[in-house]
């Protein structure tokens, strides 16, 4: 499919070049006429212009565009793995939902949103049972948050740096989320005073699970059935979902359809024996759930090459769960100086922030990099200080300094 | 004509108040009476929580011997015929215990998982990839006690079941510490995160 409309866009880009548009057009107007692909309109110089694509009732982006999630790791067993956001092809700080990075533990279910139901049980004074009609009954709330998987940039701890931005950080997209607080239901059976930890588990097949404490559970974590304005896509737990701000991905449970209150955290395997930061000295990190301070330079990057001197927007993402960004700085000497970008407004807690600055290429070799600050006053490390803590083995939670080399020939690779 | 206006307007505030009040109900922890009250059977049935002290496990009993059969039919395909593991697709179940420390660390059931409960409870949810929840509780019994044994943590002949099987005593039961970090990047607030430390982890 992807393919087939590859190839159109191809065939229409080399007849647009041709000299005889004009006879093709007529040759083929009856065809176009019935088809979505229109003429390709607006060309100066035209006269007796063909109309374009008919209306269509669900919108698809041009022909011409190719941004697309890459598996992260190919060969694994179908229904497992996770795919990488295209950082570098995205503009603002909203993920196409289409384009939002995936991981999934056993592949994708299909839920049918009459049938489902999310079942409330535990220490609550009156267990429930919640179909999707009574979840959107709710008070809604809409928020922008950013979600990355804990294991996101992993390869960086073992220095195997990764060429691209999706490579790197891909593992990282914002969206807008819109459902009811998870606090809402919670309330709505009656938490008993015994509770701290909140179960949530997915509708996956392997049933995929995960304790929160109720302190977070009660602040600001949202059961989210809309996404970017639609639903939650089916890779990010159609019909509904946890979102708990901040922190790390594995942790916001999709195709939500049970949480269980308990006095304790359930030491499921993601908590008790995957996701935790291994040390040098042996000793893991349990249960590291804010997403540290993070920021990336999606162009110019790595995979990237640039026509020659002249000016040049670096621009990259920023985030953290900890606190909001404060500042973003850019070096492109490797770190000996560092200038503040400018930030894209509003600069949301929890959400993706866009940083800008122009810059003039003089044609020499470069190393670009961001550097961010959260307003707790965490500074983004190194890679030298984050292996200094912890040793190469830690796998999750990586948020260092990432640098591109920019070459005299205007190719950008990893430094 | 008269009448139907001043029915409007009596009707609007009405719903302005009724809107404040499910808004304050949600806020102040008075229900609404959405959703259904969840009836015991079906919690029964849905429920799949296990937690370390064994709460949750199922009635059903296996050993190694008998695990064993049951890890060469379902299991042994993607995790290997001993548990050394095909990456990528199955990860290594077996050995690694003392190397965590080491320049090659190998996070194993035997080498990093620290509760029994945590192994059954994935090979419940998860296992295997292919047919999750296919497992009897007896099967599942079986294919633990297989994997523990294997690591040496259980003899060939140890019956595991609800009551045994939370007092296996993992290697890696003590190798966690709570989330130290911030532990780089300068300035950081390390009072505010040990606050939230605290409550997380009691």
């Amino acid at each position: 499919m992807k393919d087939k409309s590859n190839d159109r866009a191809k065939d229409i880009s080399s007849r647009t070049d041709s000299r005889g548009r004009r006879r093709f057009l007529a040759a083929t107007t009856t065809a176009m006429a019935a088809t979505v692909t229109g003429g390709l309109t607006n060309l100066w110089g035209e006269e007796g212009r063909e109309p374009g694509s008919p209306l269509r009732p669900y919108g698809e982006r041009s022909p011409f565009e190719k941004a697309a999630r890459k598996n992260s790791r190919p060969g694994q067993m179908s229904g497992t793995g996770s795919s990488l956001t295209p950082l570098e092809n995205l503009y603002g700080i909203i993920t196409p939902s289409a384009l939002h990075y995936e991981r999934h533990h056993s592949g994708v279910p299909i839920i049918d949103p009459e049938k489902h139901e999310l079942l409330l049980h535990g220490l609550v004074e009156k267990p429930l049972v919640f179909k999707m009609e009574d979840i959107k009954r709710f008070p809604s709330e809409s928020h922008i948050y950013f979600l990355e998987c804990s294991g996101s940039s992993t390869g960086e701890y073992l220095a195997e740096t990764a060429a691209t931005p999706q490579q790197t950080a891909g593992l990282f997209s914002c969206s807008e989320w819109t459902g009811v607080p998870l606090s809402t239901l919670l309330r709505e059976a009656g938490v008993k005073p015994s509770a701290k930890w909140v179960l949530a588990e997915g509708g996956d097949a392997s049933r995929n699970a995960r304790s929160i404490p109720l302190e977070k559970a009660m602040d600001d974590v949202l059961v989210a059935y809309g996404q970017n304005g639609e639903a939650v896509r089916p890779e990010q737990g159609y019909p509904i979902r946890l979102i708990v701000p901040g922190w790390e991905g594995n942790i916001n449970t999709k195709w939500l359809q049970r949480l269980h209150v308990l006095d304790q955290p359930s030491m499921t395997r993601d908590e008790a024996a995957d996701y935790d930061d291994l040390l040098a000295n042996g000793k893991s990190y349990r249960f590291s759930f804010v997403m540290e301070a993070k920021s990336i330079v999606t162009r110019p990057a790595g995979g990237q090459h640039l026509a020659g001197p002249g000016l040049y927007e670096i621009t990259g993402l920023a985030w953290s769960g900890r606190a909001r960004i404060a500042d973003v700085e850019i070096s492109t000497d490797g770190g000996k100086n560092w200038r503040k970008a400018e930030l894209q407004q509003p600069v949301l807690k929890n959400a993706a922030v866009r940083f800008r600055i122009p810059w003039n290429w003089d044609g020499n070799e470069a190393v670009i990099g961001s550097r961010c600050t959260d307003e707790s006053g965490y500074v983004q490390p190194t890679h030298q200080q984050i292996v200094a803590a912890r040793g190469t083995h830690a796998r999750f939670h990586y948020n260092g300094i990432k640098w591109w080399r920019l070459q005299k020939n205007g190719e950008l690779t990893n430094a | 004509m008269h009448k139907k206006i001043s029915g409007k307007i009596l009707w609007l505030p009405l719903c302005f108040v009724a809107c404040g009040t499910l808004h304050a109900q949600t806020k102040s922890g008075k229900e609404t009476g959405l959703g259904r009250p969840a009836t015991a059977d079906e919690v029964k049935q849905r429920d799949i929580t296990t937690l370390p002290s064994g709460a949750g496990l199922p009635e059903g009993k296996g050993t190694a011997a008998q695990g064993e059969a049951v890890y060469r039919d379902k299991c042994a395909l993607c995790h290997g015929p001993n548990g050394e593991g095909v990456p990528p697709q199955g990860t290594q179940l077996v050995g690694g215990v003392g190397s965590l420390a080491s320049d090659n660390p190998i996070r194993t059931v035997g080498s990093y998982w620290p509760y029994a409960t945590s192994v059954w409870d994935y090979i419940h949810r998860a296992m295997p990839l292919n047919q999750p929840g296919s497992l009897s509780a007896d099967d599942t019994y079986a294919v633990t006690a297989f994997l523990l044994n294997r690591n040496k943590i259980i003899e060939a002949g140890e019956v595991m079941d609800k009551e045994s099987l939370p007092k296996v005593r993992m290697p890696n039961r003590d190798g966690f510490i709570p989330d130290a970090r911030p532990d780089v990047g300068k300035n950081a607030a390390r009072s505010d995160e040990k606050k939230n430390r605290k409550s997380e982890t009691h």
